[in-house]
């Protein structure tokens, strides 16, 4: 991959980032309003950010259109028939995302504002990851 | 146009530039948007022990998104430092009265100083909040194959269903800790 390629993901990665903080997606306050039903906030970004997304997944499907290296754009199916693993896999998730009040992208994007705390749970979440490498082959999926 | 950098923006701002992540992704490069799985490639990267699950060629799959990831901290950069809002969260009343009432006392920054602070890793609290809810966001994401971006955002767009009942998931998890599991701990 080129410098330029590099360049491309880092900008989109930092558009992401900024919008993460700037609409407070990011703050653990959010979350609890969020889980508690007490604002619409984290409701309207979430299903605004779904409605784009299904909108333009689907003209991309509709037209075959191409990326800019031309390569037609796939998007592997997940496979539905795990239940399991996406129930309780998600409701663990949800567990620790409800706790930390912030899922992956915001525990990075809080460390870029200034908050050093967050190498803990960042450092522990890649444990959690390891660990789920290493018990993999004896969790129901 | 300045103090547009420095203010919260609302939800149907924000909303749309998150969802356009999927399509530009795929669009420039045909990648799925998803940060959890930067998790697992830096676990390929290091692969103490030889595990299976990381044993892949990282750097074809994960070096963009290791690249997309240095954005985001860069972007939580400018947006929670240079251009951070001075103002505290205009949350609902309802939730500031529910979180005084479990004895939160900091409502200044985007989290509270009551958990996120270096001399509360030395309580359980602290420990708890930061190493068990860390923890699990990764365990629980590589098991349900996906975080909040690749399932609530990236599959939903691609009306998966295996993503729908992962973000149910998450809402299971979320609910049963917020009105179950704080209390307790925070009690």
């Amino acid at each position: 991959m080129k410098f330029s390629e590099y360049l491309k993901y880092l900008i989109i990665g930092t558009a992401f980032g900024f919008v993460l903080v700037k609409s407070e997606v990011v703050s653990w306050f959010r979350i609890q309003e969020m889980f508690r039903f007490q604002d619409f906030h984290m409701y309207g970004i979430i299903g605004l950010a779904v409605i784009i997304g299904i909108i333009s997944v689907q003209i991309i499907k509709r037209y075959n259109m191409r990326d800019a290296q031309g390569n037609p754009v796939s998007i592997p199916p997940k496979d539905a028939s795990q239940i399991k693993r996406y129930l309780i896999g998600g409701s663990m998730f949800g567990l620790g995302w409800a706790l930390l009040g912030a899922c992956p992208g915001p525990m990075f994007a809080l460390l870029g504002s200034g908050l050093t705390i967050m190498v803990i749970p960042i450092l522990a979440a890649l444990a959690g990851t390891y660990t789920y490498g290493l018990l993999r082959d004896k969790l129901p999926h | 146009m300045l103090d547009f950098l420095f203010q919260p923006w609302p939800w149907y701002v924000a909303g749309p530039i998150i969802g356009l992540t999927v399509p530009i992704l795929l669009l420039v490069g045909g990648k799925i948007f998803g940060v959890s799985a930067n998790l697992r490639h830096a676990c390929a990267a290091c692969n103490f022990g030889n595990v299976e699950f990381f044993n892949y060629d990282w750097k074809t799959a994960g070096k963009w998104n290791f690249m997309f990831l240095i954005g985001t901290v860069l972007g939580g950069f400018l947006g929670g430092y240079v251009f951070a809002n001075p103002e505290p969260i205009a949350l609902a009343a309802s939730t500031i009265s529910d979180l005084q009432a479990l004895g939160i006392q900091d409502f200044n920054g985007l989290v509270p100083d009551d958990l996120f602070a270096w001399d509360m890793l030395g309580t359980g609290i602290g420990l708890t909040v930061l190493v068990l809810g860390g923890f699990l966001v990764g365990f629980g994401a590589r098991y349900a194959g996906g975080c909040t971006s690749g399932h609530a955002i990236s599959g939903l767009s691609d009306l998966q269903l295996a993503s729908l009942i992962a973000v149910i998931g998450f809402f299971i998890g979320g609910l049963i800790m917020t009105f179950l599991i704080y209390p307790i701990i925070l009690g």
